[in-house]
């Protein structure tokens, strides 16, 4: 794709895909999903790490290990969807739990469309929290199974997360 | 005269802090030291049992609290016998109730005040400052805690390093704890994330007290006040100041320095809705990390930048790449020239889109 091209393509998209991605990191799969979809709906793509916040701690309170998990993680991300062409507005939140910060991400800004990765039974999204994302969601919502060759995501290679960190 | 003391740091458990403590004794034993255990911790590890043999030990004192029957250090009995050395595993220990002090740091402290020469052992985990610290990386909130100011006074402070795969080696090989202990700990505390996470902050607490230690030799307030970095992000509303601030964060943490984040808006300039959300999102992301997000009004982006760097003492500029038309740049002179010229002594560093060096490339 040449500069021009790739430029004229990274104006924001009037619509928003939300991906949203917990320290379990975000399945190479999905993420490649979710660039497709966002391209073909010339939307703008919105990485979202939730980070989840003790009680003990104020809810804003800056969460200085999980925020540096959280970084490379989105650095990643971001360039993935830069390089295939679709523009990236990228979102760290903060939350009692995922659900929680994911419920104050979408408080707050509008999304179009949703892409979750569906539960591996690793520090990701649960079942249980799937559920209440497809009963409460404000937008439609896409679940997507992460490919993994039958491995658990933490030792998945196709795990960003796990190619981030062993980096 | 006060004694010397020099404590041993390690990452956690089974390191071999104690082990280390007791080589050092018997080579201060070797060299005519007279030298005491005045407490010691073997853990059921032979290996450490072994090499404190030989040693002569101050004998412990019973306490009771409830049905329990305790021992502790009996600090006034090493006082008396009045050692060159005193060997003193786990300075975070809490005595039982109704001692001499409720710590052990603290009995510790009177045998240094007694001219004895204390040698002591401490994991990270146990330093008060990095409480919560600890609890976010592990989720193990530790209760025995010491305050930072034992590391200061400290004479030495030593790390005990171990890769934390070789501590998984230790553990599965039964020399920290039982055999049937040890599967449990290493799915929980010792899990190799874990360990990774609390070797950085042994070395980072190290390396503090090292800069610590030269900076009175080195440097006066003055001096002190020049070199401290502090970085300030240039951010707009919009989706690409996110990155800027992220990249100006990751290296705030690298240079240890404070960070601000600053929007200059023209006068009267009232934000549309998409800019409102982008800067709420800015201001969500600066209070995560614990950026210091700043609003300026002014004409002269370059003069307002200058103000709020000279302000806050900034040494970086981290920007974006600039929107600026060519017209624009051949009348006033690109943003980034005007910025070097303008602010001299600071560093001006431009946050790229790194992907799209890859497609020049292709």
């Amino acid at each position: 794709m040449n500069l021009l091209h790739r430029k004229k393509h990274l104006e924001p998209g009037t619509k928003r895909v939300l991906v949203p991605f917990t320290r379990g990191g975000l399945d190479q799969s999905v993420l490649d999903a979710a660039i497709r979809i966002a391209r073909a709906e010339e939307a703008t793509l919105v990485p979202a790490y939730l980070i989840v916040t003790p009680y003990e701690f104020a809810l804003d309170a800056p969460m200085s290990q999980q925020v540096a998990a959280a970084m490379p993680l989105l650095e990643a991300v971001e360039n993935a969807a830069l390089k295939a062409g679709v523009p990236v507005d990228a979102r760290v939140e903060s939350g009692r739990t995922p659900i929680h910060g994911l419920k104050r991400l979408w408080g707050v800004e509008n999304f179009d469309r949703i892409i979750v990765p569906a539960p591996q039974g690793g520090p990701g999204f649960t079942p249980k929290d799937l559920l209440w994302i497809l009963m409460h969601a404000p937008a439609e919502t896409v679940l997507l199974r992460p490919h993994t060759n039958g491995e658990s995501p933490a030792a998945s290679d196709e795990t960003l997360g796990a190619k981030v960190e062993t980096a | 005269m006060r004694g010397h003391y020099r404590i041993l740091l390690g990452m956690a458990p089974g390191v071999g802090k104690t082990y280390r403590m007791l080589q050092e004794g018997r080579q201060a034993k070797a060299e005519g030291r007279d030298v005491v255990i005045g407490y010691l911790e073997p853990h059921d590890r032979p290996e450490t049992a072994a090499l404190a043999d030989g040693f002569e030990s101050v004998p412990r004192l019973r306490a009771s609290h409830g049905a329990l029957e305790l021992e502790e250090m009996d600090t006034e009995a090493i006082i008396r016998r009045g050692p060159g050395l005193a060997l003193v595993d786990e300075l975070a220990h809490t005595d039982a109730p109704g001692l001499r002090h409720e710590k052990r740091y603290e009995d510790i402290e009177d045998v240094i005040a007694a001219g004895i020469d204390v040698i002591s052992t401490v994991n990270i985990q146990h330093l008060e400052s990095l409480n919560d610290s600890i609890f976010e990386v592990t989720g193990v909130r530790v209760r025995e805690t010491f305050p930072d100011r034992i590391l200061d006074e400290a004479d030495e402070v030593v790390l005990v390093d171990l890769s934390p795969e070789a501590l998984q080696e230790r553990l599965r090989a039964g020399k920290v704890y039982r055999r049937e202990r040890a599967q449990a700990a290493l799915n929980n505390f010792f899990r190799i994330e874990n360990l990774g996470a609390l070797r950085e902050l042994a070395l980072r607490e190290l390396a503090e007290d090292v800069e610590q230690r030269r900076r009175p030799i080195l440097l006066d307030p003055l001096s002190q006040q020049a070199v401290a970095e502090r970085v300030l992000a240039m951010v707009e509303p919009q989706p690409k100041s996110q990155r800027i601030i992220r990249r100006a964060w990751r290296s705030a943490q690298r240079l240890g320095a404070e960070i601000d984040a600053v929007w200059v808006k023209q006068p009267g300039h009232v934000p549309t809705q998409e800019e409102a959300t982008q800067l709420a999102a800015l201001k969500r992301l600066s209070s995560i990390l614990g950026v210091h997000f700043l609003e300026e009004e002014g004409d002269d982006l370059v003069g307002t930048v200058k103000r709020v760097a000279d302000d806050r003492g900034s040494t970086y500029i981290f920007v974006g790449t600039p929107d600026e038309r060519r017209r624009v740049e051949i009348l006033r002179g690109s943003l980034l020239s005007r910025m070097v010229r303008e602010l001299p002594g600071i560093d001006v560093r431009v946050v790229t889109d790194r992907a799209l060096r890859e497609v020049l490339d292709e």
